[in-house]
Formats: structure tokens, sequence, C-alpha cells
């Protein structure tokens, strides 16, 4: 339970924080950190304008991407703290949940009949293809590593087991930042500021949303970054730490994590269209070093 | 008392013939359903009351008994073929209408009557266990849905399709022909899967394994030996395609297993084997799946991934034996199983709404199509329930399947030993491409079918289809959310099926309190699904809803239909990145560099199976140049063949005279 209401929490702050370090990097006036949360309100207060080629799949795809979201952060963590919901193989559903989240905002995007919408959708498709046996791998050396097979087993038993831990903890750490640049659609696979619908991935898809739907899109992409932060976190904050330092060291890593995607996006540049599935296909093949360094720390491997 | 009347039933399909074309369906009915009361009772006697398997005798057969056995795993095999017959037979009824002006009573009665022996032999196939008689019907079976195939046997594509399909077929026929008698001649034992037991007994299993996995295989559609499949498919009626896709080449997929039944020794290569096969079969039918035009194509290159994941499934349970991870094992077979009984599930809806577009708009090429979903709202969203299906996501049933084969896998990672390790990477990788894939292939297809805006007029006629042809949408539709939703009740009889490969089940125990909480997770996510639309109904309540086009960058000249996302265009990413693997043909004139003002032009995509060119064209292209040479012989004059005879005799004396033969 824990877990969820500090996922939602750093769902709030997290797009102001980030706003707040690119402004002040830009060299403009800073937003209030709650203005992503005025602006949200603010969309819940209007009416909504539909396209005459959608249909209902236009409008059952936001709510049931929102729905995946939410339901995807009630499997993880945070620390000792269990998620709402735990079982054996969890990361499965989560990773298949968050897939049909993107099924129905892909269709969507499809549905409005715009040629650019289009583009994004076969973007977003590819690239969540790509990125997802990345996060596969990565589970598996977990399970591997840890002797276990779910999400909260697996962190507990990452920080408790040897000291080699830290050497899988840093190059899973990597892996599962960027994938989290993949999922969020962030720099540098996708750059949510971009102005020409033609460069752009998510932003594209949701081009014809309005009021209430775009609204739950956004609150959905933040808690999507909220979750990855607190995958991040995991590998950091130790279930062995008293309750409070857990906390502190929790929310501190979220921000931390919010500033350098804001830093990042700050300095550089996107990498080009055609050079992201490349990219993103490293993702794996990092996944699948760490693997292998896994079966030779558990002695699988025996060198000599 | 059963068996009489099963008995009068098959000599009823006969009486087929004698009936008026408007009634015949019904007589498929009337045949069918005691066809299917009778076996579905014998396998769920079998299957959820008796504990053993049971033997009925059928006939006298060439002076000896023809028993049929029924055990667990028969048991549910008959469950899923009759379960998709019937839904089939419903579709067909309004499938067939259109047809009923142009067919003669005789072609109609030949088309029902095949209908009802392709399910009568594919029951017989999974209950015979004599050799001889398991052939029989197995050749019964090709040649029944042969015919099926050439239903429309007025295109001369068809006939040669199905002429192509027949070969392949018995080209099977004669590797487990080979399998059978090199077994029983080996082992001195009798000519029956049976007999097999003693063979492996005593031999290493894997020769013969390959010989019956390559005659199952053609059947089943495992790459190398699927290249029947994307044109059998396509050609046939709707309704077969369900049927065939569904079960039929699921039966491929029996024979693997029920040869697997006795196999004891030296299991690990063949677990190898298969879950190699399988990982290709998965990986490349599903990237041929997404460059695919042709909607019935693309799903049967979909049964070619489907098979690959049944087959990643068997092939970890087998391994699992061969390694002693319990866990692996159970999970591997339990979850190949279940998706056996899904896959039948899904791809029967896929084919049969696949079916309903083509029947409204005549037309199988998705690039013409678009908007779809305003015209038959209903088609279209069992086709998506279908599509989320087959892409394994939860809360339906393909998920449960993969899902199984997942745990099954990140469990024993931790048992394993390096090899099996290295083994579950590469599987669960395979997995998961193969499940992002789908989602990428079945996000194209439904939105191009029936998203956006219409792009031909063949879709503005089109009209939602006649209302028993919901029927069947409803039925598979129901199971596929029922086994997605509660798949405890499901597991249990395929813990039992396991049980004959594997002894030792209770890892089944295990996964049941998991299993429970995925009902439970995708109960919560419905009711969540729900609470946020009575939050939007409320919000919008006192809202301004309006409507206005689609934001074109303010540009409104745009045409609706043509300048949208294209099939093609959304592959085309894809089928960069997997170019030689998938093949895709560009053809298009380029610009000139003197040419102002541009001519209209056209282009056009074409993929060729690298496997069907390198394996089946190239050679037989060959073989057929060689004997179109020796054709100089036949001139087609009398006296040039009297002189072949004379020729002939006189080498034959020359030979005996000088003792050579």
């Amino acid at each position: 339970m824990l877990s969820l209401i500090f996922i939602i929490i750093s769902a709030i702050f997290i797009p102001g924080v980030i706003a707040k370090i690119k402004s002040k990097i830009g060299g403009r006036r800073m937003p209030s950190v709650f203005q992503p949360l005025f602006d949200i309100i603010r969309l819940f207060k209007k009416g909504a304008i539909y396209s005459p080629t959608t249909s209902i799949i236009f409008k059952i795809a936001p709510i049931i991407y929102f729905s995946s979201v939410l339901m995807a952060a009630f499997f993880v963590p945070m620390a000792g703290q269990q998620g709402l919901l735990s079982f054996d193989v969890d990361f499965v559903f989560f990773a298949y949940l968050l897939a049909l989240g993107k099924f129905m905002m892909i269709i969507s995007a499809m549905d409005t009949g715009s040629g650019f919408e289009g583009m994004g959708a076969n973007r977003e498709a590819l690239y969540s293809m790509l990125v997802e046996p990345a996060f596969f791998v990565l589970v598996g050396t977990l399970a591997l590593f840890t002797q276990n097979s779910s999400f909260q087993d697996l962190y507990v038993n990452l920080h408790t087991s040897t000291q080699l831990s830290i050497i899988i903890g840093i190059a899973a750490l990597y892996v599962i930042t960027y994938i989290s640049m993949v999922e969020n659609s962030r720099m540098p696979i996708d750059d949510p500021k971009t102005h020409l619908e033609l460069t752009m991935v998510h932003e594209v898809m949701i081009l014809d949303n309005s009021g209430f739907d775009l609204a739950i899109i956004h609150i959905a992409s933040w808690l999507k970054f909220a979750i990855y932060g607190t995958i991040i976190s995991n590998f950091v904050v130790q279930s062995s730490w008293p309750i409070y330092i857990q906390i502190v060291s929790y929310l501190l890593i979220q921000m931390g994590y919010a500033s350098t995607v804001g830093i990042l996006e700050s300095f550089s540049a996107r990498n080009k269209m055609g050079k992201n599935p490349q990219w993103i296909i490293m993702l794996s093949a990092i996944a699948v070093v760490t693997f292998l360094t896994t079966l030779i720390i558990t002695q699988k491997i025996i060198l000599n | 008392m059963e068996i009489i009347i099963f008995k009068l039933a098959i000599i009823l399909s006969i009486l087929i013939f004698l009936i008026s074309r408007l009634y015949q369906i019904y007589w498929v009915y009337l045949v069918q359903i005691i066809i299917i009361a009778v076996s579905s009772l014998w396998a769920i006697q079998c299957l959820f009351i008796s504990d053993s398997s049971f033997e009925i005798p059928l006939m006298t057969f060439m002076g000896s008994p023809l028993l049929i056995v029924i055990d667990k795993l028969s048991a549910f095999f008959i469950l899923v073929i009759n379960f998709t017959m019937m839904t089939g037979s419903i579709y067909a009824k309004g499938y067939l209408k259109p047809y009923l002006e142009n067919k003669s009573k005789l072609e109609m009665a030949f088309h029902l009557f095949n209908l009802l022996w392709l399910h009568i032999s594919m029951l017989f196939v999974v209950m015979f266990r004599d050799a001889l008689s398991f052939l029989i019907i197995w050749e019964i079976m090709s040649l029944s849905s042969f015919f099926l195939v050439i239903f429309e046997n007025d295109k001369k594509e068809t006939i040669k399709i199905g002429i192509k399909y027949l070969i392949q077929m018995h080209i099977g026929v004669v590797f487990i022909l080979l399998a059978f008698i090199i077994a029983a001649v080996q082992s001195g034992s009798e000519f029956s899967f049976d007999g097999l037991s003693v063979y492996f007994a005593s031999h290493n299993p894997f020769f013969i394994f390959l010989l019956f996995f390559m005659g199952f295989g053609i059947k089943a559609g495992f790459i190398p030996l699927h290249s029947w499949l994307p044109h059998a498919h396509p050609a046939a009626p709707s309704h077969v395609s369900g049927i065939m896709s569904g079960v039929m080449i699921k039966l491929g997929i029996y024979g693997i297993l029920r040869v697997l039944t006795y196999i004891h020794h030296d299991l690990f290569y063949i677990g190898l084997f298969i879950l190699v096969i399988s990982l290709i079969s998965g990986l490349i039918g599903v990237s041929m799946a997404i460059v695919q035009h042709d909607v019935k194509k693309l799903l049967a290159y979909h049964s070619i991934e489907n098979i690959g994941i049944i087959g990643i499934g068997i092939g970890l349970g087998v391994i699992g034996i061969a390694v002693k991870i319990p866990i692996l094992a159970v999970l591997g077979f339990a979850g190949g199983i279940l998706h056996i009984l899904n896959h039948s599930l899904f791809k029967s809806l896929l084919f049969f709404t696949a079916g309903s577009v083509y029947k409204q708009t005549h037309t199988r090429n998705i690039e013409d199509l678009g908007g779809l979903i305003k015209k038959m709202p209903k088609t279209a969203i069992f086709f998506l329930l279908g599509a989320l299906a087959i892409s394994g996501l939860p809360p339906f049933n393909g998920f449960i399947s993969e899902f199984l084969i997942y745990s099954g896998m990140f469990k024993s990672l931790q048992v394993g030993d390096l090899f099996t390790d290295i083994v579950l990477l590469f599987s669960f990788t395979g997995l998961a491409i193969i499940g992002g894939l789908a989602v990428f292939c079945f996000t194209k297809v439904f939105s191009i079918i029936f998203l956006g805006n219409p792009r031909t007029e063949k879709v503005e006629h089109a009209t939602e289809i006649s209302s028993s042809m919901f029927i069947p949408y409803y039925m598979i539709g129901f199971m596929i959310i029922a086994i997605g939703l509660a798949p405890v009740i499901f597991i249990q009889p395929i813990g039992a099926i396991v049980n004959i490969f594997v002894g030792n089940t209770s890892a089944i125990e295990q996964v049941i309190p998991t299993l429970n909480n995925i009902s439970i997770s995708s109960a919560i996510f419905i009711v969540m699904i729900g609470i946020l639309f009575f939050l939007r109904a409320l919000q919008q309540k006192n809202q301004t809803i309006k409507q206005q086009a689609t934001w074109g960058c303010a540009y409104k000249g745009a045409n609706a239909g043509l300048h949208q996302y294209t099939a093609t265009s959304y592959a085309d990413n894809f089928g960069q990145l997997a170019k030689q693997l998938v093949n895709v043909k560009k053809d298009f004139k380029e610009f000139g560099k003197e040419e102002i003002f541009p001519e209209k032009r056209e282009f056009e995509t074409h993929s060729s199976d690298i496997f069907e060119n390198n394996l089946i064209t190239k050679p037989s292209d060959f073989v057929i140049k060689w004997f179109e040479k020796l054709a100089v012989f036949q001139t087609g004059k009398i006296q040039h063949y009297l002189l072949y005879s004379l020729v002939f005799l006189i080498v034959v004396f020359l030979l005996t005279f000088i003792n050579w033969i």
C-alpha cells in the first residue's frame, strides 16, 4: 500500500521537477512545481472534441491505458514494502499489462485516420516491441541471481545476498534506466518537447485526444515515470534500512531521477529516428551480458 | 450402446447426397450433434470421471478387432475438435449462403459431406492406436480437407494450391509410415503406437522421433515444413480455414505428443530439437505475418507462430523431464497444451471474422479496407478480442498459456545448470520478441481493416453479417474470456494430461494460487475500467462534446481515405530491420532527373517466403527443367514408341546374355 501511495506522490511532483530543472538550465523563469497538476485540473473542467472519423476504440483506449498503468503500479514494491498485489512471476503480468495499454493507445491513434498519428503509432509499436526482450532478460538475470521470482522477492534478496550484487545492481540499473526512457518516450528515443509532428513519437499519438481523455493519458504517463523511478530506486534502497531512511532515500532518488532527465534533456539531442532501433537492441545486448555475468557469479560458468 | 449410435451417425453422413440444397446444412447439424454428444461423453468421462483410459471395440478390421482407445490426451483433443467443429459448422451456414445459387446440389452435398468426414476422421485420428488404421484415417483427414480447400474450384489457382497441399500431406504420410515400419521391423513389435514403446525401450529414440516429427510437422506447419499453410488457408472458404487452422494442424502436435508419451530416455536432445525448431517457427512466422497484405495469409503465418509457441512449451517440458526439473516440465507441458486449446479458440474466431469481412467486401487485401468498424461493429469488436487474445495480453486466454510457460522458465532458472540456463535465456527472449511482434502485427491488421477512413469504395457497401453467424462469435468469445478470467477451472484437467508425460504434477498445485491472483488482478482491472467509464460519463455530462475533423496541420484538402498510414508503411520499418528474413521486394519506377512533372506511377511490394523459395520452388523447378528435357522422347509417333520397346527388349536380352541380371 505504502509503495502505491509514494508512487502517486512522486508522480505528482516529477513532471514539475523536470520542467523546473529545464527552465532553470534554459534561463527561463521557473513555473511552479504544481503547474502540470493545474494543467490537468483545467483539462478535467473541459469538454471534449471527437473526430467523426474515430470510433468507440478512440473512446475506450485512454481509459484502458490509464487503468493498465495504474494497475501496473499495484505490483511495484518499494524497498521492503510489498506492492499492493504480489504473486509469483508477477513481472510477466506487469509487462503484459503495460503492453495491453500500449496496444490500445496504438490502435486509438490509428483510429483517427491521420497520417501523423499512424507514424507515431508505428514507431511506438516498433520501439516497445524491441525493448521487451531487454526487460525480460533483466528480470531473468535478477531471478537467476536472487533465486526468486516475484518483484518483491527479487529486490529484497538482491541486497541480502552477496557483495557481488553490486556488480549486477549497477548493470541492471543502467539497463532499466534506459528502458524507462524508451517506455516513457524520453530522450534519447523521443523528444517530448519537439514541435514538429513528423518527429514525434508519443506526443503525436495523442494529438486528437482532449478533455478528460487527455488528462488521464497525461496522468498515466506520470505514473509510468514514477513506476520506473521506483523500480530504479529499489536497486539502491535496501529493505534492511529503517523505514524513515527508506522513504527519504526513495524520495531523493525519485527527485534525482527526475533532475537527471531534466538535465539530459536540456543538453543532449535526440537520436536520429533510424538509429533508434539499433540503440534499443543494444539494451538487450547489455542485459544479456549481465545475464552471462550472473552465470559466472553464481558459479554456473566456472572460469579457470 | 454409444458405439452403435456413433456408427449410425457415420452411416447417416452419406445420406446428405439425397437432401435438397437448402436443408443439407441441417442434416450436417443432425449428424454432428450425435457425433459430438457421443464423443464428448467419452471424453468427459475419461477426463473428469474415470482415472484411466478405456477401450471400445469399433469393428473387426481385416480379421482383428479395431479398438478405439481414449486416454486423457485423446479426450482433450476430442473436446477441442468438437468445439471448433461446432462453431465452424454454425458459421458455415451463413458463410455458404451466397454460394447456394451457383453451386449444384451435388457440389454442395460433397462439400458438407467432406466437412462431416473431416470431423469424423479427426476424432478417429486421436482415438486410433493401431498404425494401419491410424494412417488410413490420417489419409481420409487429408483428403477430406483437400476437398474442402478446393471448394471454389472455378478458380484455377485454388486447384493448384489444393494439389500442392495434397502432395505435401502425402510426403508427410511417407515419413510417418517409414517411422512406424522401421520401429516395427527393428524391434519386432506390433505395428502400432503401442509397439513404439518396445522400440524406444531398446533404441536411441532420436532418429525415429525425427521421422515422426517431419511427418507430423508438415501437418502442424513447423518451419521449414510450413509452406502449404500460407497458400491453403487463403484459398479455402473461411469456415474451413478456421477449422483447419484451429484444430487440424493441431493434430500434427497430437502426433508428436503421442509419440513423446512412449519415449522415456535420451530426451534432452529431442527437447532441444523441438525447442529450436519452435523458436524459429515462432519468430519467422510472426515476422512473415507482419509483411502480408492478405488477411488470411497473415493469419496463416500467425498459425505457424502459435504452433511455435505450443512447441516452445512442449520442448521446454521435454527438456524439463530430461534435466529433472519438474517445474519446468510441468509448466512447459501445461502451457503448451493449454495453448493448443487457446489457439483453437482465437484463431478460429479471427478466421471467422476475417471471413465475414471477405464475405461483405469481397477482398482479402487489407490495403483496400479501412473504417469497417462503423459498418460492421460487432465483427470488429470480436476481431479485436481475438487480436488481443492472440497477442497474449491479459485478461484473455492467450496470456494464461504464455504466463505458464514464462513462469516455468523463470522458476527453473535458479535450479538449472549452465546449459539449461542458456537455453532458457534464448527461450524467454524469443518468447518476449514473439509477443512484441504479435502486438506489432495485430495493431497493424486491426487498425488497417477496421479503423480510420475507408480506402476504397468496397467498404462503402459493406453491412453487418447475418445474425446466425454471430453465434460462433459469442461462443468462442465466451470461452476466451472464461479462460482468461478463471484459468483455475481449466488448469486441473490440463494437469491430468500433463501427468501422462511428467508423472509428478505437484507444480500444478503450486501455480494455482498464482492463477487465482491473476484472476483477482484481472477482476480489479476490469472494475477499474468500469469506474473510469462512470467517472468520465459524470465529467462529460455537463460539458459540451463537439465533433471536429482529425488534426491534419489545418490542411483540409486531404483525401481522407488515401492520406492515411497503410499496412505497407506500417510494416516498413520492421521490414527494414528484418530485411533478410522477410524478403520484401518493391516494384516502382525511379524519378528521372529530367522529369519535371512526374507522371502517374504505381508502387507495389511483394514478400516471398525464403524457405518456400529455397526448399520447394527452386528444387522442384530444377526437377521440372530436367524432366522437360527428357520430353524429347515423347514425339507422339507410334513408330518411335515401338522402337523404344524394341530397344528395351534388346537391352534386357543383352544384359541377360552377359549375366548382369
